[in-house]
């Protein structure tokens, strides 16, 4: 790692979901907006108490979806009423209730899609560097640790005052993250 | 195991996990299999001889490409042999994977938090040896792209009415959810074992594979929707693939397949071998992983319920199979029930009655129930069964039709059973390399279970209470 004195943020560190969930709570009524908070698995409430906004997975799963399902009933429907118009012992060639279930497959296929990379999208994945990786305890993210980062964008943020409120708030430690 | 039904049990029998696991112990527990513990000469010996039977496949496939599919036993009346029963018996055992991922998921039922990863890789391992067959009856395999609606010179498009090409799009969709399900849950996992790991260069390549997951608030939280709407998709992905697959049947006129009971009895029957394989893949595996206190016996318990109630729904589609064809009072169909009986092939009948209708009724008893041995033993026996099942639906049906000049008999050559060992082989060693390097529990959801039942919010989950008053 690379020595820099750009500062990408204020880490703290805490044992239990609860002190986290707490401090998350703190952090968002003291005024901070550019904080995050790191967790090894999924806590309710958590990016709620930061004051993150509400996720737009649903809509890409949704835009997706009718995608798929658009093509899965448009391919059939261009093949049998256009492209190749054949008259089988009288069948309409929109006969659509045999286009049914290529439909549906196709529109679970799409919206399945939408879903994963919609999430990966908005998240900024596959992100082969990220600045919090330098703090040596965030090993312990993914295990059995809880973190905080007041980011240094914050217009909040000053060295000395934000290391005071995080020592507050009764962290296991308090490190700054180079950038 | 002598008390009186009323009584609580052992403790043992009725946690989803052990007590005293703290998150640490949960990761490492998980991790160590995979990062720093030693496989040793009994995966190396395992391995090697799944790796054979690979070998093998790979021989019958070569032969199969080089003379066609005359080396096997297929001929006119029965043209669709051992590869389309393969093909049904695979693609259900497929199936427990995603009943447990999405259904489960959705119904919140945290028993399937250490079951879930391995039986959605059993799935994908088993979809993709269903994906073989059909390939390998094509009579000319290396144009299977026919099967896709492409732009051509020949202006020629797939029959969108046929439940064969239903098939193509529901099989190939079902794999790929299956496959983008199982590694977005295993992503968290991934991010867990780059930081675990002390070996810089297995570091580096988890953390690849982890597409940098840091675990950030907001990260979760998009996750979480993504997953639990994979799950709301793949549940009825679950019904619609067994039900294309009976269709390929139900749409032909041929006594024993022209039955609109199929796709309800092909979906149950399809859970039913499902959750066999994965008590057969969970028993032995718990064991060698040293994994009782996660896969507990609640979890074989309540396989083993699944198995009672998909088995009586199999045996419900026997008798009215059955039923239908004297009520329908057609000929044909009455001969056909009679024939599966009593005829040439009443031994796969009779064998099948006792594996999926007298076996399963075992399952009644609690004592049976968790009795580790013998619930393996019966996992054995209804995987034999089910693949018997498709067996008597695909051979008796075809053997005697309506004209009996044209009725035959159906011999399987040594390629047949070559090839559907080699699919075994396969599966064997998909599944014996994804125990060696990927972890076989779901580490975060174990953290997550460890959170709900272990900080006194909600009390320890038992499932004795709801019988109790």
């Amino acid at each position: 790692m690379k020595k820099s004195t750009v500062i990408h943020g204020m880490l703290a560190e805490f044992d239990s979901e609860d002190q986290v969930l707490e401090a998350a709570h703190r952090v968002h009524e003291a005024g901070y907006v550019q904080v995050e908070a790191y967790s090894p698995m999924p806590i309710h409430g958590l990016s709620e108490a930061l004051g993150q906004q509400k996720t737009k997975v649903p809509v890409a799963t949704f835009w997706c979806g009718l995608l798929g399902a658009t093509l899965g009933f448009g391919v059939p429907w261009y093949a049998n009423v256009i492209s190749y118009r054949w008259n089988i012992g009288g069948r309409p060639p929109n006969s659509w209730p045999a286009f049914i279930p290529i439909t549906f497959e196709m529109m679970v296929l799409g919206a399945s899609f939408g879903a994963v990379l919609g999430m990966l999208g908005m998240n900024g994945l596959p992100q082969p560097y990220h600045p919090v990786f330098n703090a040596p305890q965030f090993v312990r993210a993914s295990k059995d640790r809880f973190f905080i980062c007041i980011e240094a964008k914050d217009p909040k943020y000053d060295t000395a005052q934000t290391r005071q409120f995080l020592e507050e708030l009764k962290p296991l430690s308090i490190a700054e993250v180079p950038e | 195991m002598s008390q009186a039904p009323t009584a609580t049990p052992p403790l043992e029998t009725t946690l989803v996990i052990q007590p005293g696991h703290t998150y640490a112990s949960v990761t490492d527990k998980i991790s160590d299999v995979v990062l720093t513990r030693r496989f040793g000469i009994h995966w190396l010996a395992a391995v090697s001889l799944a790796g054979m039977m690979v070998g093998l496949l790979g021989l019958g496939v070569t032969y199969l490409f080089a003379r066609g599919v005359g080396i096997w036993g297929v001929d006119i009346p029965v043209a669709w042999g051992f590869a389309i029963v393969n093909f049904v018996w695979w693609i259900g055992i497929g199936h427990a994977g995603t009943f447990i991922s999405a259904m489960l998921l959705l119904m919140r039922q945290d028993w399937r938090t250490s079951i879930n990863r391995f039986a959605e890789a059993m799935t994908l391992f088993a979809v993709a040896c269903a994906g073989m067959f059909p390939l390998l009856h094509l009579g000319r395999p290396w144009k299977f792209y026919y099967l896709f609606p492409y732009p051509n010179t020949m202006y020629l498009w797939p029959q969108f009415r046929s439940a064969l090409i239903w098939d193509v799009f529901a099989v190939s969709t079902y794999f790929t959810v299956s496959l983008i399900f199982w590694y977005i849950g295993l992503v968290p996992d991934f991010a867990t074992l780059r930081d675990q790991a002390k070996n810089k260069l297995v570091a580096r390549i988890y953390g690849v594979f982890s597409l940098g997951w840091r675990g950030a608030a907001t990260h979760w939280r998009r996750y979480q929707s993504a997953y639990l709407l994979l799950g709301g998709l793949a549940a009825p992905l679950v019904v619609s693939v067994h039900s294309v697959v009976s269709m390929d049947f139900a749409e032909a006129q041929l006594p024993g397949w022209h039955t609109t009971i199929f796709p309800p009895y092909f979906v149950a029957g399809a859970i039913f071998s499902g959750f066999a394989m994965v008590l057969s893949l969970a028993i032995p595996m718990r064991v060698f992983f040293r994994l009782q206190d996660m896969i507990t016996i609640r979890h074989i318990d309540n396989c083993a319920k699944l198995l009672l109630v998909t088995g009586l729904i199999v045996a419900y589609g026997y008798s009215l199979e059955a039923f239908m064809s004297w009520y329908s009072g057609d000929i044909h169909d009455m001969y056909m029930s009679t024939n599966r009986a009593f005829g040439p092939y009443a031994w796969s009948y009779w064998l099948i009655i006792f594996c999926n209708v007298i076996t399963p009724q075992f399952l009644w008893f609690r004592q049976i129930r968790q009795n580790v041995p013998l619930m393996f033993l019966i996992s054995l026996i209804i995987q034999i069964g089910m693949w018997g099942e498709r067996f008597v639906i695909v051979i008796t049906s075809l053997h005697r039709d309506f004209m009996p000049s044209s009725w035959g008999m159906y011999h399987p050559t040594s390629w047949d059973w070559l090839i559907l060992m080699g699919t075994i082989g396969f599966f064997l060693f998909c599944f014996l390399l994804f125990c060696r390097f990927i972890p076989v529990i779901s580490i975060s959801e174990m953290r997550e279970l460890v959170h709900s039942t272990g900080h006194g919010e909600h009390p320890p989950d038992t499932f004795e209470p709801a019988f109790a008053d």
